[in-house]
């Protein structure tokens, strides 16, 4: 089989030209994910960049994303496979009589009366495909077991039809808000990222690179007031997709240095509760 | 390097990380695909394998550590190297020159004055490479480390900061950039120097305390030295005897836990329940079938939400597992319908107002520390006391669908129990739980009564740490 990354230096590299900014774990886990041929597990904050990794590898190999959002509820019909129901009936209907029973029989569990939903699809496909089973947190327990197979084996059992197998071995990526713990199967199978807020430095170049017409002066401030108010006992911490949020009104603004009174007043761009507000507002100000 | 490895898992497992025989054999497959000298990438490619849970990072982290930080020649233990030394030189000269005073030769011949001013420019610039350098000077002069002495590497590090009066440096810091600006900083610049100049100093410190751990290893063996170093994950360490780090830390993944537990009991209240046939829900969704009833819908209970009373002793001993159990409570209280709280020493003080009027958990609980009234005689736990003024004043207000939980060790100091108090709160109460922050081999000796009480209550459970805590509380909601 040949590999996707040469090495973890290209991925970073790769992950940059698509602007994603990755760090020394985050690209030496993909790069495992495409040697190792398993699932990546990826856990953290709200808001750090789970997902656009996801989207940013598939959008660097050039592959096709597929992806799969959990929720409560969430079963085999809408994540692996259903039969087409009406398709089967208007089949039997369309020559009765002028088969046996048997024919029509094999002939209605074909591939051809089957729906594919995401997970099945991922591993039908002839093009490279990048596969996103987004908030698996999300799905009871009983749930996660449908993706045990897939993940593991990369292969789909259908009673009708037997084994499908993957054509090519996709890409995964599970993210996960960490609601609640996920069982010891999973995680057995993935590799294990926790993607966590930026270090200084890095959230800076982020800001730079996503944020057009921002001043290299005004994203070191940026990053500097978002690690102090990180500190802060918060109920909610500002996530990466705040800051930049918050990047981009000072710059609509046209601010180019930010003075205590305006962070003050652009802080509900960063918070998202009144108490948060309010707390942050005071350790702004006085010191 | 298999039987490095090997140890290496051993030691995880030792330190409590549950490692699987699949997750070793993932690691091995790792590591041969990654390029051996690049650490960095190596410890990732073993941490994505190994470590399945962030909680245990840090666990990782040391273990790592331990086991790996001799191997890579940027590690290697002498006294002084070439390019460093070099650049010592350098920036010696340079201070030289700036201030004039005198003195040649190495680092080891450096006065400490001179020693600390290179340190606080190197702190200054975010200088990495001449902070490890400095770290390790530090190290090799203050420490005074003795091959074979039997010392923890906490001594070696307190004496080594104690020398660096790093408080002190972070004043002079302060002091130093607000010349350099020339003038006044605003509020709000000051506090963004001040993070940062602490975020270098933290820097700094880790660098000392790796230092001291490596040369430590170097002395004593890779497996000794990870056994001294073995840590509790932060959801077992003990309540009672938590450091403040530890406490910290415990702090954090307070926050975390009470999520998930939030999200578990929500989940709990609302499946799991069989009910009987919503007749009505059943004939209006069996239209879409043309009036066969297809799909059936039940009418699914809906538990009442349990009352909670708490009550909790906040006497030295046990204040801080009485802290964790009400930030606890209070962080998931919208799965009660209503929470009270009450703390005592030796008199009693009701709590409820300072969460209702706040919404934030920790000032709240400061606010219990410092204005309950709690004291009645000399602030020893009196329980039975405490339990009495409670029934007088508040045990009419106990009724059937109130949870009484009672926190404390039970060490009455010799006072009468007054367990009377307990056992009417049970004729009344749907609960009556008692959580005890001790071992329980401790209980009912010396002067704890817990089993006194304990016959009256519906339970008594022991809550040593962050796990106990949240398996209670789940079966509680």
């Amino acid at each position: 089989m040949t590999h996707r990354f040469e090495s973890v230096q290209s991925v970073r590299d790769g992950l940059k030209a698509v602007n994603y900014l990755a760090d020394e774990g985050i690209a030496g886990v993909a790069f495992l994910a495409d040697r190792l041929g398993k699932p990546v597990l990826v856990e953290g904050p709200a808001g750090t960049g789970k997902t656009q990794l996801a989207k940013s590898i598939a959008e660097m190999t050039g592959a096709r994303l597929i992806r799969l959002q959990c929720y409560e509820g969430l079963d085999e019909s809408k994540a692996l496979y259903e039969w087409n129901y009406k398709k089967q009936l208007l089949r039997i209907q369309a020559d009765r009589g002028s088969e046996s029973w048997d024919d029509i029989h094999d002939d209605i569990f074909g591939s051809e009366f089957l729906l594919t939903r995401p997970l099945l699809e991922a591993i039908t496909s002839k093009e490279p495909v990048v596969l996103l089973i987004d908030e698996v947190d999300r799905v009871e327990v009983e749930t996660e077991a449908l993706l045990l197979e897939i993940l593991s084996e990369y292969q789909v059992s259908i009673p009708e039809l037997g084994t499908i197998e993957a054509t090519q071995i996709p890409l995964v990526f599970l993210t996960s808000n960490n609601t609640r713990e996920l069982s010891e199967a999973l995680k057995r199978r993935c590799l294990f990222l926790h993607v966590d807020y930026p270090q200084m430095d890095r959230e800076k170049e982020i800001v730079l690179t996503k944020v057009p017409g921002v001043t290299e002066m005004l994203a070191d401030q940026i990053a500097r007031i978002v690690r102090s108010i990180r500190q802060l006992d918060l109920k909610k911490s500002p996530s990466v997709s705040e800051t930049l949020d918050w990047a981009r009104t000072l710059v609509l603004l046209g601010v180019d240095s930010i003075s205590a009174e305006q962070a003050k007043e652009t802080l509900h761009v960063l918070l998202k509760y009144q108490s948060d507000i309010a707390k942050a507002a005071k350790e702004l100000s006085d010191d | 390097m298999l039987e490095l490895l090997a140890g290496f898992i051993t030691e995880l497992r030792n330190a409590g990380l549950p490692v699987s025989l699949t997750e070793n054999l993932d690691a091995m497959h790792a590591i041969s695909h990654i390029p051996l000298e690049d650490r960095e990438a190596f410890k990732y490619a073993l941490g994505a394998t190994l470590v399945k849970n962030n909680a245990h990072w840090r666990s990782f982290e040391t273990v790592f550590e331990v086991y790996f930080s001799l191997r890579g020649p940027e590690y290697s233990i002498s006294d002084g190297e070439g390019s460093i030394e070099d650049f010592l030189q350098q920036m010696q000269d340079q201070q030289m020159q700036g201030e004039g005073n005198g003195g040649a030769g190495g680092m080891d011949s450096l006065t400490p004055e001179e020693l600390m001013n290179i340190l606080m420019n190197a702190l200054m610039n975010g200088d990495q490479a001449m902070m490890r350098a400095l770290a390790r000077q530090a190290v090799q002069r203050f420490a005074g480390m003795e091959p074979g002495r039997p010392v923890g590497g906490t001594y070696y590090l307190y004496r080594t900061l104690r020398n660096l009066d790093l408080d002190g440096m972070l004043d002079k810091l302060m002091e130093a950039s607000k010349q350099q600006v020339g003038g006044e900083l605003t509020n709000l610049e000051e506090r963004l120097e001040k993070d940062e100049y602490n975020h270098r100093i933290e820097q700094f410190k880790q660098e000392v305390e790796a230092e001291i751990r490596r040369r430590l290893v170097a002395d004593r063996g890779a497996e000794a030295m990870a056994k001294t170093l073995r840590k509790p994950l932060p959801e077992d360490v003990e309540f009672m005897h938590a450091s403040r780090d530890e406490m910290q830390n415990l702090k954090k993944s307070l926050q975390p836990l009470t999520r998930k537990l939030a999200a578990r009991l929500a989940r709990k209240r609302r499946h799991g329940r069989k009910g009987p046939l919503d007749f009505r829900n059943t004939v209006r969704h069996s239209l879409a079938y043309g009036g066969v009833p297809a799909e059936p819908k039940f009418k699914y209970p809906r538990p009442a939400k349990p009352e909670l009373i708490v009550i909790a002793d906040i006497s030295g001993s046990v204040a801080a597992f009485a802290r964790f159990t009400l930030m606890l409570v209070y962080a998931i209280s919208g799965q009660f319908s209503k929470v009270r709280s009450f703390v005592f020493i030796d008199g009693i003080d009701e709590v409820t107002e300072y969460f209702k009027k706040t919404e934030d958990i920790s000032e709240a609980i400061h606010r219990i520390n410092t204005e309950a009234d709690v004291i009645w005689v000399d602030g020893h736990s009196d329980y039975g006391h405490a339990f009495e003024v409670f029934w007088d004043r508040y045990g009419k207000e106990i009724n059937p669908k109130s949870t009484v939980l009672l926190l404390g060790d039970a060490r009455n100091n010799y006072h009468a129990s007054q367990a009377w108090v307990i056992k009417e709160i049970q004729q009344k109460a749907r609960h009556v739980y008692w959580l005890n922050p001790e071992p329980r081999s401790y209980w009912n000796t010396g002067d704890s009564i817990v089993g006194e009480y304990g016959t009256h209550t519906d339970g008594v459970y022991e809550c040593r740490n962050l796990r106990q805590l949240e398996a209670f509380v789940e079966k509680l909601a």
